[in-house]
């Protein structure tokens, strides 16, 4: 069966979709310029469950959940479930926690990048180059035969360990819904203020979440592979989806009077360029050599890839070891530790991308 | 017969890489590739295409594709 969604406009309605919602999401109550932050709101699930207490960012976010969920769905609707694992595993801990720490110091995964720019904000133009550089060096091992080395088909169960976390988590948010002025419920924490406090209802995250799970699992949306196909092999397929996340997002926000443009005073943003550059280069590159943006990642996990899901909990990880360590940054700049963390991100990502080299002949 | 680019088991951009590898190598005539997944043979049809050549055939071979691509 022909897929329609691999086709030219099948990527730029999914494209044309996330933007939209995107920005519908921080209309219903998400943060600013946050509507979907795939890195934004790990981090925020990592503060719910207390691996780090910042207090400002505690929210067990429905669209992650959906993400997977809707991709899994979708998987097994179209047979393409297929559970694989063992592709180096630890490497892609280690890349999915340094790429959240890397995008913490920007403020944003890939996806609100993107959103910020369609909301007026001008920080994000550095994210962006950040985000294109780091993938730019990633392509240069991949061309020099980087590859973190073939998979196996597995049990079916190792490709549901994801989803069956994920319904673990969509079970704790019902068991334990935000209670008023409460910063805990049961075993879950949340958030008074800051942009933890801030989300749209239970109901829409989800439905949103699960939408944009199904359709980026047919259309293999990813932000990374965009740009590194682009500069690659010079293939604009995933970029067209990319520029109609942008284009439709930036739209609806004009319509929903939520383009603010400007460098200062952004939501969720600090205007020290070169660490919104150098944040982006540590995530691009981890997110290159780990083979797809966090969103990515996400639909690869529902479709049964163990590897991305351990990629995926090693951003969840990452975003505790961000908020305990003082290297994620805030409104008022980068954390104490914001700058060591994303030159040891890059030298761990080097000696990853130098030393795992081989000829798949 | 051409020659075989056995990408399966290899995530996002290996199968595409070893293909178009494989492509730069021969300059014409017929590759098969294996894939295992869905994503990776829509990609490899897509890159194979924009390079010029034709995919002839593809068949579910095991658990995933084996993709028959031929430039004359």
């Amino acid at each position: 069966m022909k897929n329609i969604f691999a086709v030219r406009w099948g990527i730029i309605v999914v494209g044309a979709f996330i933007g939209v919602f995107a920005a519908l999401l921080q209309k219903m109550g998400n943060p600013g310029n946050m509507g979907i932050c795939v890195a934004c709101f790990d981090r925020d699930i990592a503060g719910a469950l207390g691996l780090h207490r910042a207090d400002v960012v505690q929210y067990m976010r429905p669209e992650i959940i959906g993400f997977v969920l809707g991709s899994l769905v979708a998987a097994y609707l179209f047979k393409e479930f297929r559970p694989r694992a063992g592709s180096a595993p630890i490497v892609r801990f280690v890349l999915g926690a340094f790429a959240m720490i890397g995008a913490l110091v920007f403020l944003g995964c890939p996806w609100r990048a993107l959103l910020r720019l369609a909301g007026g904000d001008g920080n994000a133009i550095l994210g962006i180059a950040g985000l294109i550089g780091g993938i730019w060096v990633g392509t240069l091992f991949l061309k020099g035969g980087y590859n973190l080395g073939r998979s196996e088909k597995t049990y079916a169960s190792v490709g549901w360990m994801l989803p069956l976390i994920m319904i673990f988590f969509l079970v704790l948010r019902f068991i334990y819904p935000p209670l008023a002025d409460k910063p805990q419920s049961g075993v879950l924490f949340y958030s008074l203020k800051g942009p933890g406090s801030m989300h749209a209802p239970l109901a829409f995250s989800l439905l949103v979440g699960l939408a944009v799970g199904f359709l980026a699992q047919r259309s293999r949306f990813c932000t990374m592979g965009a740009f590194r196909d682009l500069i690659l092999f010079r293939q604009p397929h995933l970029f067209t989806g990319l520029l109609s996340l942008l284009v439709f997002a930036f739209v609806t926000n004009l319509i929903l009077g939520q383009f603010h443009p400007g460098f200062a005073k952004q939501p969720v943003a600090h205007t020290l360029s070169a660490w919104n550059f150098g944040g982006m280069v540590l995530a691009g590159l981890a997110f290159a050599l780990a083979g797809g943006c966090p969103g990515r990642q996400l639909f690869l996990a529902g479709e049964g890839d163990g590897d991305a899901a351990i990629f995926v909990l090693g951003m969840i990880v990452g975003a505790g070891f961000a908020h305990n360590f003082g290297t994620a940054s805030s409104p008022a700049g980068v954390g104490p530790n914001g700058i060591a963390a994303v030159i040891i991100g890059l030298l761990v990502c080097l000696f990853i991308g130098f030393t795992m080299r081989r000829k798949m002949a | 017969m051409g020659s075989v680019v056995d990408a399966r088991g290899l995530s996002c951009p290996q199968p595409v890489l070893m293909t178009l590898g494989e492509i730069k190598k021969l300059g014409k005539g017929e590759i098969e590739v294996l894939v295992d997944t869905d994503t990776s043979k829509e990609n490899v049809s897509r890159a194979a295409e924009s390079q010029g050549w034709k995919v002839q055939d593809i068949r579910g071979e095991g658990e995933g594709y084996r993709i028959a691509i031929r430039k004359d």
